[in-house]
Formats: structure tokens, sequence, C-alpha cells
């Protein structure tokens, strides 16, 4: 019971958190932090990363990691830039994304539910391979998305929002769903809670990480495309510490690094702490690097608590 | 005589260097409770995860109502009628009871939403509450996850979620470990019940006066292998004592 409202708790803790950082920035700079355009920057900043953290939040729970996020991202956004190029279309383009990002995924998944190589080592690895791909397809020299694509989807509105992050937000939201609702979610907390325990329940154990870490792929690819609209270039120099920002939403908004516990809802608020920070700062003139610092500290913070209550369990 | 509801011959399981079973025998006739007893390391454990999909044994023969079977998974010892509560329990400590009850044959909501896999948990915490209720295990709350509850709680939500859903044979790997002599008497008067209901049990316990209390026959394992087999109310302790230390020997493989 007690580590229930704990846990609900900790969700709570760091929505307060974000709340009073809120409104912290919005007192003190009234004119030009709370203006809706502001506010409209924040969540078109958070939104690609959420893709992102919200692929992450799954593989957590299974007590894996994904470390290959930011490089898969980059050479999906090269794959639909040279389809888009070669055929002109950008649903091709599209579609290319994400199934480059659910290769790299699945390639993810099988090597480490079926070869029981760490997760850690084994997406460490196709960090590399999907960067150093990225750069090979190159040359090393950023790839500029089509001019339709750029201006499209890149700068499209719906009710004064941009599109990108409506996607990002309806996707997050059938996720947050599924994970707390579903099977699938329930053998994603299975699994990280007690493999062997799922294993002998008859969860499909390794079929079920392959297809989450497909999901982490899937994901980083679209999140590729859309940065591709976004930026209108493929920034493959841009992306090398995606991983580390995703980890950190993750971890911040409650997830535990040993598994079996998280939530979709606390990766969104876990995104938008540092995006806030970082906006905040710009605005009261802090010099930028202290966003680094504080993020850093929430991050040893929120680790803090959760191997605390861990070891308050296994007592 | 009926065929054995559940017969292995010969099996033999390796763990790398260490041999858990060298050609181990077991018979399970319907309807009665038999108690697996031997030493530490004797191959209990191994033996009972075999017979319940969770290993695959590297040679020997099993036969279900004499029809030899390849347990392929856990699943397939499920269809034929065969749960288990594992000396580890197997239990999800971040799951609620319910979760852990259902896990792996979890209920959907009817039509479409079930349709996308959304779970039914009013349903399933209805169930899993009844049954823990029938069995006597007391659950402050079914929100609260496994790892909150004390160790003979956990022991009642695995032994309860074996015993729900067995329909012809349940493995329980020393289910009175972590109980109370009240819980354990509870537990032994459960195996009885679901003995009277047609189900049979394999009881893997140190305990002789649990064994002797409430099993019908008793099959020894010595080193990976079956060593003797009693009816348990024609043996003395000494003689299961004997057969488990080696003293005594009463049949080498057959
Ligand atoms: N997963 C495993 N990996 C390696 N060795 C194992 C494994 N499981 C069992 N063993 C070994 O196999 C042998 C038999 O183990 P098993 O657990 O079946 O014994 P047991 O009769 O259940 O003992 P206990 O009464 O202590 O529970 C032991 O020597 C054990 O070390
Ligand atoms: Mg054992």
């Amino acid at each position: 019971m007690d580590r229930v409202r704990l846990r609900d708790r900790q969700v709570v803790w760091i929505a307060a958190v974000l709340a009073l950082l809120l409104l912290t920035f919005s007192v003190l700079r009234p004119g030009s932090f709370a203006t809706s355009f502001n506010l409209l920057n924040l969540v078109s900043d958070a939104a690609i990363l959420l893709l992102l953290a919200t692929g992450m939040t799954y593989v957590i729970i299974t007590a894996g990691i994904d470390l290959s996020v930011g490089g898969v991202l980059v050479f999906s956004a090269v794959a639909a830039t040279k389809i888009m190029e070669t055929t002109g279309s950008l649903l091709l383009g599209a579609a290319s994304a994400v199934l480059t990002g659910l290769a790299w995924g699945l390639l993810n998944g099988v090597l480490v539910a079926k070869g029981r190589i760490p997760a850690l080592i084994v997406t460490l690895g196709t960090l590399g391979m999907s960067l150093g791909g990225a750069l090979l397809l190159t040359g090393g020299v950023d790839l500029r998305a089509p001019g339709d694509l750029n201006l499209g989807l890149g700068l499209a509105r719906w009710l004064g929002v941009p599109q990108i992050a409506w996607i990002c937000a309806a996707i997050t939201a059938v996720l947050a769903l599924a994970l707390a609702r579903t099977r699938f979610g329930r053998h994603t907390y299975a699994i990280g809670s007690n493999a062997e325990a799922a294993r002998r329940g008859g969860v499909a154990v390794n079929r079920h990480l392959i297809r989450v870490y497909g999901l982490a792929g899937l994901l980083a690819g679209l999140a590729g495309y859309l940065s591709l609209a976004k930026y209108g270039i493929t920034g493959v120099s841009a992306h090398s510490t995606d991983n580390l920002q995703a980890i950190a939403a993750v971890v911040i908004g409650g997830t535990s690094l040993f598994g079996g516990v998280g939530t979709v809802v606390g990766t969104v608020i876990g995104v938008f702490i540092p995006v806030v920070l970082q906006n905040g700062f710009q605005i009261l003139g802090v010099r930028p690097f202290w966003q680094q610092v504080v993020v850093g500290a929430v991050l040893v913070a929120a680790v803090y608590v959760d191997q605390w209550q861990r070891g308050r369990r296994d007592q | 005589m009926s065929a054995p509801l559940l017969e292995a011959r010969g099996i033999v399981k390796s763990y790398g260097q260490v041999e858990a079973l060298r050609g181990a025998d077991f018979t399970l006739l319907p309807g009665e409770v038999v108690a697996l007893i031997g030493d530490n390391g004797a191959g209990k454990s191994t033996l009972a995860k075999i017979l319940s999909g969770a290993e695959r044994p590297d040679s020997g023969e099993i036969a279900v109502d004499g029809e030899p079977v390849v347990f392929g998974s856990v699943e397939e010892a499920r269809s034929a009628g065969i749960e288990t509560v594992y000396q580890d329990l197997a239990l999800c400590p971040d799951l609620s009871p319910a979760g852990n009850f259902f896990l792996g044959r979890e209920l959907l909501k009817p039509g479409l939403l079930g349709r996308l896999g959304v779970l039914d948990n009013a349903a399933m915490r209805g169930r899993t509450k009844e049954a823990c209720e029938r069995l006597g295990v007391q659950l402050k709350s079914q929100a609260a996850p496994v790892s909150t509850l004390s160790g003979g709680q956990r022991q009642g939500v695995a032994v309860a979620r074996a015993v729900t859903w067995a329909k012809r044979v349940v493995f329980m790997d020393e289910p009175t470990a972590a109980l109370g002599v009240l819980q354990t008497q509870r537990v032994l008067d459960l195996i009885r019940g679901v003995r009277d209901s047609g189900v049979a049990v394999v009881l893997i316990s140190h305990n002789m006066q649990d064994v002797k209390a409430v099993s019908d026959r008793v099959e020894v394992l010595r080193l990976g292998r079956r060593v003797a087999r009693f009816d348990t109310a024609r043996v003395s302790m000494e003689d299961l004592v004997g057969a488990m230390t080696g003293a005594i020997e009463h049949e080498n493989g057959r």
C-alpha cells in the first residue's frame, strides 16, 4: 500500500515541481514567459523529444535501455531524404523513415532478447552504427529536406499549435493508454518486474522485448521525419545526446531504471521540466549552462528517490 | 490399472557441469496426492519445472494419460491442465495480486476495446479477491503491488493462483515454507480439498509431518534419480529418512 502511494506521490511531486517552475517564471517575467508565443515554443521544442522519451519509457520499464535513439533518428531522416530526393514523394519519405527506425529497433530487440547481449552494449553498438552509417550516406554534410516538407508540415498549424506537436501529443496519448490499460502494457511491466516469472506465466518474453525495442525504433524513425520537417536538415551531428535527454526525462518522470515501474504521464512531465528550465533561464538572462547543472541535479535526485524506495521494498 | 495421469521416465537435465537430474522417473495417478521428497539439491524443483513446461529436459520421456507429450512451453503444460507453485513463487513484485493471478491469461474487456487489448481490471480484481478469500488469503488492498505483501501472503497468492487454474495437476514446491502453523494447516486442508475435487497434487516438502499428514504416496529423489516409492500409510519416518540419505535403496532406475 505504502509504495503505491509513494509512486503516485512521485508523479504528483514532479508535476508540482513543473507547476512551480512555470509559476515562478511567469511571475518573474510575466510579459515574456507566460505569453502564448513562448508557451508554443516550449511545446514544439518538447514535442519531438517526447516521442523518443515515450519509446524509452517502454524500454526502461522492461529493465532495458536504448542508447541508439539519436542515431536511429538521424539515420531515418537521411534515409527519408534520399527516398524523397529520388521519388519526390513525401509520403514515401515518411514511410521509409518509420520503417528504417522500426528495422533498427527490431535489430536492437533481437540482439537483446535472443542474443542475450546487455541492452546497454547492443544499443551503444547500434548508436555507433546508425550515426556512422548516416555520416557515410551523407559524406558528413547535412542533407536538406524538400522545401514542401519544411514549409508544409514544418510550419503547419491546427488551432494555432504546430501540427508536429499535435502528432506527437496524439501518439504519446495513445501509448500512455496502451501502457496503462492494455495487455501489451501489462506484459511490459511484468517483464521488467521479473522476466522469469513472466515467462513461467506464459508471456512470450522474447517476442515482447523485440516488439518494445521495435516500438522505440519506430518512434525514433518518426521523430527523424518530424525533425526533418521542423528543422529542414538531417542534423547529422545534432542528435548525439538525444538518448541522454530522453533517459533523463523518463527517469525524472518516476520510471525506475530497475524496470517494472513507470508511466508515460510522468515522462511527459519529465520532458517538460528541462525544456521549461532552459526557456525560463534564457528569458531571465541566466546563463543557459545552469540548465544542464540543474537538470543533472534533478536527475540524480530522482534516481536517489527510486533507489531508496527499492531499498525499503527489498528489506 | 488405468494409465498414470502423469509419468516421467529417464529425465536427464544438466546445467553446465551440474547434473540436476540423471534419469529421474516419476509417476502420478489420477486423484492422488504424491509427496516428492529428497535432500537439498536432489533435483525436486528441477523435475517440477520440467513437468510444468518451464524447463526442457535434455532427454527422457513424459506421458500424460499414457500419451507421450513434449512440453515446449509453460502454455503447453497448462493446456494439459498442469499448474505450479514454484519454489521462488514466480511472482512479479511490481504487479498487483490480480496482475499476477492473471499473468499470461489476462481478461480483456468485451467488444472492440477487448480486441484492442484493453484489460478488464475490475473483473480480474473481483475474481482474484474471490479466489483469495476462498483460500483464506487476507489482502488489505487489491491495488497494492505484491512487493508490499508479507512472505506468507505472497505464498498465499501463488498457491491460490495455481489451485484456481489447475484442471488436473498442481505442483506445489514447498508451498508452506513461509507459513505459520495456522496457515500451513490451511494449505494442507486446501491440498485435501483440491484432491477431493479431482485434481492430483504433487507436494514437494521437507516437512515429514506434513508429508505424512496429507499424502497418499511418497516418491523419493536422491542425486537426480528416483530411489524409492512408498504408500504413506505403510511407511515409517525412518524409511523416509533412510531413502533420502541413501541408507536404504529400494529402486534403481527401473
Ligand atoms: N538454473 C540453474 N542453474 C544451475 N544449476 C541449477 C539450476 N537449477 C538447479 N540447479 C542445480 O541442480 C541441482 C538440483 O537443484 P533443485 O533446485 O532441483 O534441487 P531441489 O531438490 O529442489 O533442492 P531444494 O530442496 O534445496 O529446493 C542443484 O545442484 C542445483 O545447484
Ligand atoms: Mg527445490
